[in-house]
């Protein structure tokens, strides 16, 4: 595409490695035409919360927490008081009777935890000097509690005080938690998966208990999610994902991501090397309740609840890891990467594979990969009849490090934030353009004229 | 006098003032001031003065030699040339119309400081081909006859109407330097006045002391010729420090006066400073004055030098502020009873009578005058009507105007009255507000006319003054003519009556610090000199507007400035009224047509605001219909320079409706009163010349409208020599970011610099623009540059910066001037062609840069249009949806606007700036980033 700019050894590599996933420059579904660039961070940004429908808050290496409008892109808080980076961030709804005010709990590598309220930017609690730093949170609404995991597991109320915690002997820690069913915690841990139970004594104290230690998985759990209220899943860095009774914690369906079905292509080989475990590593995964999004290595795949098979995949979606998935309808998906994109996909019905037209249409939308992904496609194809094809509908270039999460605010936009430092924000930018003229003739009338 | 210079205002008639038919028919929004008809060469009137550009002279009536130039500015001694400075000093200087006034006035003792106003004449020299606008101005000299220093300034052109015209800029220029000038010399004056003082009041001890002694010799003595002389002596020091303390006292006291002069500007902080200055002083010598305790102190003078510091601290720090450390380090010095004669000691220069600050921005002051009166009264008038029409399109100019000085927008065009000695712009009152109009204002400027004819008036001023001024000079007792005095028997008298006067010449000194009215009253006589006074500042006013004027001022209606001027070359028997109702009648003629374009928009607009309350349907088709007579029949372009105002959406545009109905209804008046606005708005702005254009600024400055000229000329080569420069014009036009990558630095800065004449809203100093960049850039730099030069390199960083340019390609166009390609969306359009024509008849850079404007003015009016229309971008009705109102803008920019897709994308885009501009004026400068619009299109290479 940019070889006559290029020219040259080096320029044909990067020729190549910008062919593995092309669409065109003509993105006609891609309505995300206008951005703003906003900058306050001075490390890597890692988290993004949405507070309500106009605010999200960013947390990163810095330690700082940042609070934005998105309609505007202004900022409106500096949270400082971490000294090293965050490690997790949660929002925290409290309501008193009418009014709900949602917060902030933040932890960081400073072994600290902080509640924050993100409208006056006071730190309005704060832990410190804990054991060791928290690698996830989990507020659970119902109980009027939040845990904490690390090396240990704490269960603090909301005042921030210690209801009671729990020292694990692992040595990675929680890395994950979820709420399941009657009282119990998930938690995962290295290649377990251990089920807590929070019981209340009389005397209103909170005790927790270990019920059960689910080993299934082969290697380090990367994701664990909710899939809906009967259901739990999670991933591991072979590949291997489970979907879980929430109640009863039985295993339900057993799905192993392998792509040796596929033989690695000789430009793959080129461009990584030989096939890392990484590339069928389990990064992400998310849910809507009938589908399963998992982020494998640098691929996308879709998994049926209902029908407990993929529906879809995609095994090269970017040119590096995936980082964080989103589904944002049963057909629509987007994804973001260590390759500095946000891509965006649509799951689509193959044609049928006897129609002659077929190979013009795959001629169409992957020029230059047909020799890549003949092979894995064509099998499953045969293997699975009504498998489906992602198909990239547009992608979002803008950042110049890994895009680390996005927050989508529906119609506002798109919050996406990445290791250069910046957070974008991606917007319609006919909408915009329609908000500002509404601003404009507004200011007209206000102004009795020019 | 001496030469009897023309004074051209009062001579109308001779050989310089052809009698030329009306060279003004055109309404003076359009005229072009021509040269009279009578030369076929517009040139020849220049052609024999022996000076190639209008110059600053600078002259003094030195009372050793007389008339002689100081400096002219600029200080080159090619511009005067051949013109002889001397003899054209000796001209400008012996018409001094300053009422000037020295010496005793009866009754009091001391002599006195005049506070004389500054004069403004115009004069010229018909044999030197010169004119020149001449101001005096009286610094005053401590050493100097009479204490006063008489100079000028003078701007000598060769264009006498360039001066006529611009008189009252001209006026209220030299008046801002005359008044820093005379600040600095007040300030330089009391200085020396102390030190003076200092040497007196050492003097009076030292010879205290010896008359001690010798009365101490015995009383045989006491009546010998010798003792009687040194009691002389030290009676005449005693006097002359009374009298210095006075004259301390009094120029303290000048700022207590009401000015007279209109022009007098006066930097509020400037004066308090100087003002707390003297009265330190006057404070210090108060304290000080009593001689005999000096006495006491004078003989060990080291104490009293540093009890004298101590009491003066506030004012030493103060002068430490301005590292002037004269006083603090002076040491008196005995006068000598004999002073050396007038002409052998050297009189201080200019620099040496002001104070440096002040001498230094009086000097920038004049420069800059002498810039912006640069280039001919043709190119200062269509200057000036230029920056008066652009003011008036304040919502669009940033796109592709230069940008218009911040305080000319202010104040609406009067001269800022900032300080040369640049303090914040907030201290300064104008004393009284400077007349704006240039032309003569009857009804304000002038006195009723007086019976006297004014030249007679001004000599019989003159006379009584110079008379007045002779008498005293005599006697008036600086320390050259200490001999002079009086005999010793009077001196003696008076100096032992002042023992007792002692206490009441120290309170009035104390008064005089705070106000000194009856100062006034000393004068010969206070009703006279005031009359005089103001006789002498009317007809200085008189001197512009012609003599004729005060006749038939009172009913005249308010005429702008160039009809006035006309009227002026014009025989003054010509009848003003017919001829102004002449020239309005043909303005009208001409105004006719683009007003009602105005009118047509302004109902569009109208209507457009009330449309949904009235009736949505009927709203709607009379809304596209009349945009759409306005777009068809009218081009924008004319429509915007003359609206005066814009009212969109605001229920209380009665009142515009009216001042823009102007041509269909009451013709005459209306127009008139259009004519008057224009006038104003022109002069305004006249006198506001700015020296924008003038002043080249580096790399990196303000972009000026020269860079802009000079870019021209590139751009006018880049399009006849690309055949896709078209497509590159789209790209910036359309806020595509173009990045002209290319390995040759200085080739690539001379695109961006031709290039960067399309880039819209490029900001005050080009910020928009990135001539030279040798490293990646990330989306932030997309976001700030619209143009970019890339530097192309075979390195490393150059790989990762080709990197960034394939990764970041759906936002960048990319210009590569090695290869000559362009990568960028596809264009077919038309119209740029008429912009970008590859086979161009235009040759010259400058007329391509005008074509250029034109051009993008056009644009900006439709995008204004675009951007203002309401139902263009919102429904009209709550039924409506998005998809109707998108649909009546796509209908609006093909079919009323004639714009493709991609021609619709430029227009779309200069709206999304005006708009973003408009919300930000409101807000102020929002902690939010900026947007960045972009679109999702194939590229095309484009070759050669």
């Amino acid at each position: 595409m940019l070889r006559w700019i290029l020219g040259g050894r080096e320029a044909q590599g990067s020729v190549e490695k910008s062919s593995v996933l092309c669409t065109g420059e003509e993105q006609p579904k891609n309505w995300f035409t206008e951005l703003q660039v906003l900058k306050g961070h001075f490390d890597i940004v890692r988290f993004l919360v949405q507070i309500d429908d106009f605010r999200c808050a960013s947390a990163g290496d810095d330690g700082l927490v940042l609070v934005w409008n998105v309609e505007t892109g202004e900022r409106l808080q500096e949270l400082r008081g971490h000294s090293q980076q965050i490690t997790a961030i949660t929002t925290l709804i409290c309501s008193d009777g009418l009014m709900s005010h949602t917060l902030l709990i933040t932890a960081s590598s400073d072994r600290s935890l902080s509640l924050w309220d993100p409208d006056t930017g006071n730190r309005v609690q704060t832990v410190s000097d804990l054991q060791s730093s928290v690698k996830c949170l989990l507020v659970l609404e119902r109980l009027c509690v939040w845990l904490s995991g690390g090396e240990e597991l704490c269960v603090w109320n909301k005042d921030f005080q210690l209801q009671c915690h729990r020292q694990n002997h692992s040595d990675t820690g929680i890395t994950a938690l979820i709420e399941l069913p009657k009282n119990c915690i998930a938690a995962a841990m290295d290649k377990e998966i251990i089920i807590y139970r929070l019981t209340y004594s009389t005397d209103s104290s909170i005790s927790l208990a270990e019920i059960r230690c689910l080993s299934d998985h082969q290697d380090q759990i990367r994701a664990l999610i909710n899939v809906n209220d009967g259901l739990f899943a999670s991933g591991s860095h072979a590949g291997e994902l489970i979907l879980w009774d929430a109640i009863d914690w039985n295993i339900l369906a057993y799905e192993h991501i392998l792509w040796e079905e596929s033989p690695p292509s000789a430009l793959a080989e080129i461009r990584l090397g030989a096939p890392k475990p990484s590339e069928m590593s389990i990064q992400h995964l998310t849910t809507n309740g009938k589908l399963i999004l998992a982020a494998v290595g640098s691929g996308l795949y879709v998994y049926s609840i209902l029908t407990k098979t993929v529906v879809a995949y995609r095994k090269v979606a970017h040119d590096s890891n995936v980082l964080h998935t989103m589904l944002v309808s049963d057909s629509e998906l987007m994804s973001c990467s260590e390759d500095g994109s946000v891509r965006m996909w649509e799951i689509q019905d193959l044609p049928l594979p006897a129609e002659p037209a077929s190979a013009g249409f795959f001629g169409m939308w992957t020029f230059g990969r047909s020799n890549k992904q003949t092979g894995p496609p064509s099998k499953k194809v045969i293997e699975v009849p009504n498998i489906r094809i992602l198909e990239l509908t547009g992608d979002l270039i803008g950042h110049s490090g890994a895009v680390q999460m996005f927050v989508s605010f529906k119609e506002n936009g798109l919050v996406t934030c990445s290791t250069d430092h910046l957070l974008i924000l991606w917007k319609n930018g006919e909408r915009q353009s329609h908000l500002r003229s509404l601003a404009l003739f507004q200011k007209l009338e206000e102004n009795g004229g020019l | 006098m001496i030469g009897s210079p023309d004074v051209v205002a009062f001579t109308k008639e001779d050989e310089f003032g052809q009698t030329s038919p009306d060279p003004w028919g055109l309404p003076e929004e359009f005229s072009i001031p021509l040269y009279p008809p009578a030369d076929s060469n517009p040139w020849a009137k220049t052609s024999y003065a022996k000076f190639t550009k209008d110059f600053i002279l600078i002259s003094e009536f030195s009372e050793q030699v007389g008339p002689q130039p100081l400096l002219t500015i600029p200080d080159d001694p090619k511009v005067c040339g051949t013109f002889d400075l001397n003899y054209f000093s000796l001209r400008i200087m012996s018409v001094d119309y300053q009422a000037s006034f020295v010496g005793h006035p009866p009754g009091s003792g001391y002599p006195r400081l005049s506070f004389v106003e500054d004069s403004r004449v115009v004069l010229g020299d018909s044999k030197e081909g010169a004119f020149a606008y001449v101001h005096h101005l009286t610094l005053y000299d401590l050493e100097a006859r009479g204490f006063v220093r008489p100079f000028c300034m003078a701007y000598i052109s060769a264009d006498e109407r360039k001066i006529m015209l611009q008189f009252q800029e001209m006026s209220l220029r030299f008046s801002q330097a005359s008044e820093c000038l005379k600040a600095g010399n007040r300030r330089a004056f009391a200085k020396e006045l102390q030190r003076k003082l200092q040497d007196l009041e050492y003097t009076h001890s030292v010879l205290q002391r010896e008359e001690g002694l010798q009365r101490e010799a015995g009383p045989q003595s006491m009546y010998s010729a010798h003792v009687v002389e040194k009691a002389n002596e030290l009676a005449n020091v005693e006097k002359s420090i009374y009298e210095h303390r006075d004259l301390l006292r009094q120029i303290s006291s000048y700022y207590c006066y009401p000015r007279r002069d209109p022009h007098a500007v006066t930097c509020q902080r400037c004066m308090t400073e100087c003002l707390s200055e003297c009265e330190a002083l006057l404070d210090k010598y108060a304290k000080l004055a009593n001689p005999f305790s000096y006495t006491a102190k004078g003989r060990k003078r080291e104490d009293g030098q540093g009890e004298s510091d101590g009491e003066g601290g506030e004012e030493e720090v103060e002068e430490d502020e301005e590292g002037i450390k004269r006083r603090s380090s002076y040491t008196p010095q005995l006068i000598k009873a004999k002073s050396a004669k007038c002409f052998d000691k050297r009189l201080k220069t200019l620099q040496e009578l002001c104070d440096d600050t002040f001498y230094e921005a009086t000097m920038e002051l004049l420069k800059e005058t002498e810039r912006s009166f640069r280039g001919d009264l043709c190119y200062l008038h269509t200057r000036r009507l230029d920056k008066a029409l652009r003011k008036k399109q304040r919502v669009t100019n940033f796109l592709f105007e230069e940008d218009l000085s911040d305080d000319v927008e202010d104040d609406g065009g009067i001269l800022q009255p900032f300080c040369a000695v640049n303090h914040a712009v907030e201290n300064y009152t104008l004393l009284n507000p400077p007349p704006i109009v240039l032309g003569p204002e009857p009804l304000k400027l002038l006195k009723p006319p007086d019976s006297i004819d004014p030249i007679s008036e001004t000599s019989n001023t003159l006379e009584s003054e110079l008379g007045l001024g002779d008498n005293h000079l005599e006697s008036s007792p600086s320390n050259q003519t200490l001999e002079t005095l009086e005999s010793s028997e009077e001196t003696k008298g008076s100096f032992s009556s002042d023992k007792s006067g002692m206490g009441p010449a120290e309170k009035q000194q104390s008064l005089g610090n705070v106000s000194d009215p009856p100062d006034f009253d000393l004068t010969t006589d206070p009703d006279q000199i005031t009359d005089l006074e103001r006789e002498s500042s009317s007809e200085d006013m008189e001197t512009t507007a012609g003599e004729d004027e005060g006749d038939n001022g009172g009913d005249q209606p308010p005429l702008s400035f160039l009809e006035v001027a006309s009227e002026l070359e014009a025989n003054s028997e010509d009848d003003s009224e017919r001829f102004s109702v002449k020239t309005c009648e043909i303005q009208s003629d001409l105004l006719v047509p683009i007003d009602s374009a105005c009118c047509m928009a302004q109902e569009g607009f109208l209507y457009e605001a009330s449309a949904p309350e009235a009736d949505p349907l009927q709203g709607h088709s009379s809304c596209s219909q009349s945009s759409q007579t306005l777009v068809v029949n009218q081009e924008p372009q004319s429509l915007l320079p003359l609206q005066d105002d814009y009212f969109v959406g605001s229920p209380c545009t009665e009142k515009t409706v009216a001042g823009l109905e102007l041509p269909i209804g009451h013709f005459g008046d209306a127009v008139s009163r259009n004519s008057f606005e224009d006038g104003s708005d022109c002069t305004m702005s006249a006198s506001t010349g700015s020296d924008r254009a003038a002043s080249p600024l580096g790399y990196g400055g303000t972009v000026t409208l020269r860079h802009r000229k000079k870019a021209g000329q590139g751009a006018l080569r880049f399009v006849r020599q690309y055949p896709f420069a078209m497509q590159a014009l789209w790209c910036l036009l359309s806020g595509r970011t173009l990045v002209v990558l290319g390995a040759d630095e200085g080739r690539v800065r001379r695109l961006v610099a031709a290039l960067a004449l399309f880039v819209p809203g490029p900001g005050k100093c080009g910020e928009r623009v990135q001539a030279w960049l040798c490293c990646p850039f990330t989306l932030t730099d997309l976001q700030r540059w619209k143009l970019i030069g890339l530097q192309r390199m075979a390195s490393p960083v150059g790989s990762s910066m080709l990197y960034s340019l394939s990764r970041y390609s759906r936002y960048i166009s990319i210009l590569d001037a090695d290869q000559k390609t362009l990568r960028c969306p596809a264009y077919q359009g038309q119209l740029l062609a008429n912009l970008a024509d590859h086979r161009t008849f235009i040759r010259r850079g400058s007329t391509y840069f005008l074509h250029t404007q034109s051009t993008l003015c056009h644009l900006a009016a439709k995008a204004f249009l675009f951007t203002f229309t309401h139902h263009l971008h919102l429904p009209v009705s709550s039924t409506e949806g998005p998809e109707v109102v998108e649909g009546r803008r796509r209908c609006f920019l093909q079919e009323q606007l004639g714009l493709g897709e991609e021609d619709s994308q430029i227009l779309l885009y200069l709206s999304h700036l005006i708009t973003q501009r408009y919300l930000q004026a409101a807000t102020g400068s929002s902690g939010a980033a900026p947007c960045f619009s972009f679109k999702y299109t194939t590229s095309v290479l484009y070759k050669i």
